[in-house]
């Protein structure tokens, strides 16, 4: 089955949860196969991740919706710039866990991003694809999902050095 | 370059979205401020540290199971309703008819030309439907209905499904060793799958029965990645489908033909 991973990988960090993915990747290949005569070429695998998040959200919307309202508009959204003081320099010798963790924390539009690009490594040419969002939005919102995620990551091991001292 | 703009685009040059002109600004900025100098590289160390943590999931054992036959049961679904006509083909059908009924003769010899002019081209129409069915083939994991090397085995399988006798013939001497058949839907009609391997690669080669008195030379197509190779020989019609390289399809369809 082509492109299972990723597509099980989006899933679970859209919903955070195994069944939840689980339902949504079977619902998108179904639909997949459906509207194969609508692929025109190009990458498959975004061609599959965008159906993948169309159900996805989808799903959200009629099980979850508070996870889609929590859109808000990406220019009011301001990241504070921190000064560099230990905890960055703890960020930096990159605690790979905690990332992990910290992906939990952000919401759903920084999650998603953050896969497509970090993770699956699309161009921003090809998130705008996927997203059908403008490439004014995928830049700014993927530079804030980055800090909004920097700074969970910082406070988390802020806690862990507070815990250790 | 201000502060603030090296900023926002922090993200996109760290990234290689920034053209050119932007870059060598950015470039230059950096080397004079020692503020953004500092954001960037915390930015830069930060980045590679996301692409490297384990954001990756490995799907479930059995989600490739449940993917499967679900598209299995959509398959078995729309293959009920693809042997009914297709709506929106028909309904042209019947306008074209309406419209010989109407006009006469001039509008029949008019009609039977236009098409071929404009319409799209049969090959394209079934080139498409190839493709589709190819990938429809490796999609559901449904490549093969009866999966054997023996090509006495494949041929009398066809045998009461099809209302013709489809050559079929093994060549893993030859590099492209038979998997077996499959009964497909293709043109408005039951078509024959012959299953191939070149390597990984798989081949489908579809056969149909021609139109009476139709004679087509080889043609070859790239469609969607994949090379197809058509032709119509001793009253059957072959599409020839794979993503092995074109020159790799061609040797397959030579072998075809000899036998």
């Amino acid at each position: 089955m082509p492109h299972l991973d990723a597509a099980y990988t989006l899933a679970r960090w859209m919903t955070r949860n195994p069944e939840d993915a689980h339902d949504i990747v079977q619902e998108a290949y179904i639909r997949a196969f459906r509207f194969f005569e609508n692929y025109r070429g190009g990458s498959a695998k975004a061609w599959l991740l965008t159906i993948v998040r169309n159900t996805g959200y989808t799903w959200l919307r009629q099980n979850r919706a508070h996870d889609v309202d929590s859109v808000f508009d990406d220019e009011a959204f301001e990241v504070p710039e921190r000064t560099p003081g230990p905890e960055a320099r703890l960020v930096q010798s990159a605690n790979q866990e905690l990332i992990h963790k910290a992906m939990e924390r952000i919401p759903l539009e920084f999650r998603e991003i953050i896969i497509l690009r970090d993770l699956e490594g699309f161009s921003y040419k090809e998130i705008v694809d996927v997203t059908g969002l403008p490439m004014g939005t995928v830049m700014s919102r993927l530079s804030r999902a980055r800090s909004r995620l920097q700074k969970e990551v910082m406070e988390r091991a802020g806690k862990e050095i507070e815990r250790e001292l | 370059m201000s502060c603030k703009l090296s900023q926002d685009l922090m993200d996109a040059y760290l990234d290689g979205e920034v053209d050119l002109v932007r870059s060598l600004e950015i470039e230059q900025h950096v080397k004079e401020c020692s503020a953004c100098a500092h954001a960037y590289e915390r930015r830069r160390s930060f980045v590679t540290a996301i692409k490297t943590a384990p954001l990756a999931y490995q799907a479930p054992d059995g989600l490739a199971q449940d993917v499967r036959e679900a598209i299995r049961r959509a398959a078995g679904a729309e293959t009920i309703s693809e042997t009914k006509p297709d709506r929106v083909r028909s309904w042209n059908w019947n306008s074209w008819l309406y419209g010989i009924g109407c006009a006469g003769a001039l509008a029949l010899v008019f009609l039977t030309t236009i098409p071929h002019l404009y319409g799209p081209s049969v090959d394209d129409r079934l080139g498409q439907e190839v493709v589709s069915a190819h990938v429809r083939s490796l999609m559901a994991n449904h490549l093969t209905d009866v999966q054997t090397s023996n090509q006495h085995v494949v041929k009398p399988w066809f045998n009461g499904k099809l209302d013709f006798s489809p050559t079929v013939r093994d060549f893993s001497d030859r590099g492209f060793p038979l998997a077996g058949g499959r009964m497909d839907y293709l043109n408005n009609r039951s078509a024959a799958a012959i299953v191939y391997y070149r390597g990984a690669h798989p081949i489908n080669l579809f056969i149909w029965p021609s139109k009476p008195g139709e004679t087509q030379k080889e043609k070859i197509f790239t469609r969607q990645g994949y090379h197809l190779i058509r032709w119509s020989e001793g009253g059957m019609t072959y599409w020839a489908i794979s993503d092995v390289n074109a020159q790799e399809l061609k040797d397959f369809v030579e072998l075809i033909g000899k036998a």
